[in-house]
């Protein structure tokens, strides 16, 4: 089983999230952030004061994966959140030593498959 | 002689300018929380800058257009920027503060307009737009009906402007709507309202805006600006109790942007017949107004047609319904010049279905013709990225809600020059990439 960690813009967060459904992907964590991918910085002016916005807002996401969902949720990321401009964000696939679901203490594989299986196409 | 100037009239009328203009705010506030949090100050400044541009133009060409000597469709220029307006009576009161307060009218019902196109419009060309609708709409309908034109000389009656501010307003809205297109997230994704305080703020603040609109359109200090004053305190209440009873009955539970909405409505309803009803029948007119609009912004809802502030609903259906009405309740018992229809009067109720059609054409016709023209100078449409960025970042270079780490302070000897110019240049906002909800 692996983590999925997304920091995308916020305005994707509609289209991620409908094609993680799509993708039959439940249960995730969201986050709020501030962050910096390399983009041009807004200017804004207040009274005479001109700022450069050097963080803008970005979402974060955390997914609890088993194996055979890692790819399906990477790629509907990717597929959902991208513009093509830099500041689109970042994707990062991490290892999981140890996974619990709190409700029925089971463990590791069991406790992030979604109580559902996938549909055999997906 | 006597001076026709009355101090009373004078002073109400002094007091009134002051309501009326107070609702252009008041309607920022209304419009700014129903929107995203990322267009709020974009929606607000639609409102804000009409009180600029309409009221520059009302006072420079737009007055003249509306209340001097003319044809029938429309005033002459002798009053161009304020000339031969001066402290001499007008009726009662000074001419000087019946152009003032005839101006705070055109401001609010250009205001009105962008409810309609809130969320995608380019800020330049919708100042445009206000201000040549002002001069070519909006004054030529203000004197057809109050200027001494040909819908007065026919009969027509709009105690405050149900016809000229709201049906007008809302025909060009609607036209607005149809020539933007939908936002891009249309359909598409929930867009929920960011700020409801600020929109029951907003209908307050209306409300007691509105005592000046209605009961100042006496133009006096007397009896018929009392019953105006009753009038616009009595029709909201019946409204707000009908909404509240069909929001109950449709899911049980009486929302807030309802509540906000059916005052408006109310308001909107009662404005042609303030000044020309009884009380119990603007009760029922604030009543009956409520059940279209109810119907009419949730069967919208489910179309194409983004009427993004429900303009058409509040403001054309509440309006059609107060100049229907007005010709139904008129009494000549309660100060109307003629009885309505319910009266002994029925052709009443004709003259105002020809008056409502006549401004709604030409209010359409026009509409269209200069967004037309200004679209060919200054696109209307902001793109899709600032649409997706909002209109408060793409626009004014500001944000609603500013938490400010991570803004760097530009000095222009401390930094690059090319960051300088960015800085300065109009359009440097709209590289801006980052991305807020």
């Amino acid at each position: 089983m692996k983590l999925v960690v997304a920091i995308f813009r916020s305005e994707k967060l509609s289209d991620v999230l409908e094609a993680l459904f799509r993708a039959e992907v439940r249960g995730l964590t969201i986050a709020r952030v501030e962050g910096h991918g390399g983009e041009v910085e807004p200017v804004e002016t207040y009274r005479g004061t001109t700022v450069r916005m050097e963080l803008s807002e970005k979402v974060r996401i955390e997914i609890g994966v088993s194996d055979h969902f890692v790819n399906p949720t990477v790629q509907a990321i990717l597929a959902a959140a991208r513009t093509g401009e830099v500041g689109d964000g970042k994707v990062f696939v991490l290892p999981v030593e140890k996974v619990y679901r709190i409700r029925t203490g089971e463990e590791d594989q069991s406790a992030v498959t979604p109580l559902f299986p996938p549909r055999e196409n997906e | 002689m006597i001076s026709p100037l009355n101090g009373a009239d004078t002073a109400w009328m002094l007091i009134s300018t002051a309501l009326v203009l107070l609702m252009t705010p008041a309607l920022g506030f209304f419009y700014g929380g129903l929107v995203r949090g990322k267009n709020a100050l974009n929606t607000m400044m639609m409102s804000v800058s009409a009180l600029g541009f309409v009221g520059l133009a009302w006072a420079l060409i737009g007055y003249s257009l509306a209340f001097s000597e003319g044809t029938s469709f429309v005033g002459g220029f002798s009053h161009l920027a304020l000339v031969g307006v001066g402290l001499e009576a007008q009726g009662t009161i000074p001419h000087i503060l019946f152009m003032a307060y005839q101006g705070t009218f055109a401001i609010i019902t250009a205001a009105l307009i962008s409810g309609a196109i809130v969320e995608r419009m380019r800020f330049p060309p919708y100042l445009i737009f206000i201000s040549l609708w002002s001069i070519l709409v909006y004054a030529p309908v203000a004197h057809w009906v109050w200027g001494g034109g040909f819908l007065s000389t026919m009969g027509a009656l709009d105690f405050a402007g149900g016809t000229v501010v709201h049906i007008n307003a809302a025909v060009a809205a609607l036209v607005a709507a149809l020539m933007l297109g939908p936002r891009k997230d249309y359909a598409r994704q929930a867009m929920l309202p960011h700020n409801v305080p600020f929109t029951v703020l907003g209908a307050g603040l209306l409300w007691f805006g509105w005592f000046g609109f209605n009961a100042g359109s006496a133009l006096s200090a007397g009896p018929s600006a009392a019953l105006a004053f009753a009038n616009t305190m009595l029709a909201p209440t019946a409204t707000l109790v009908v909404w509240t009873l069909l929001d109950l009955r449709r899911s049980g539970k009486v929302t807030a942007v309802g509540a906000a909405t059916a005052i408006v409505v109310g308001l909107v309803a009662i404005t042609p017949a303030a000044g020309l009803v009884s009380p119990i029948s603007a009760i029922v007119l604030g009543a009956v107004a409520a059940v279209p609009s109810y119907f009419g912004l949730l069967w919208r809802a489910r179309t194409r047609l983004d009427d993004s502030l429900d303009v058409v609903a509040a403001h054309g259906l509440g309006g059609t319904v107060g100049a229907l009405l007005t010709g139904v309740f008129a009494e000549k018992a309660w100060g109307s010049p003629v009885d309505g229809l319910l009266f002994g009067n029925p052709k009443q109720f004709g003259i105002q279905v020809v008056a409502i059609l006549v401004v709604g054409l030409y209010s359409a016709a026009a509409s269209w013709s200069i967004l037309k023209v200004v679209n060919v100078f200054a696109p209307l449409r902001v793109s899709k990225r600032d649409e997706g960025l909002g209109l408060d970042v793409s626009q004014h270079g500001e944000e609603a809600y500013v938490r400010g780490e991570g803004a760097l302070l530009i000095l222009k000897d401390a930094l690059p020059s090319v960051v300088v110019a960015a800085a300065t240049a109009a359009t440097a906002v709209s590289l801006g990439v980052g991305g807020r909800s």
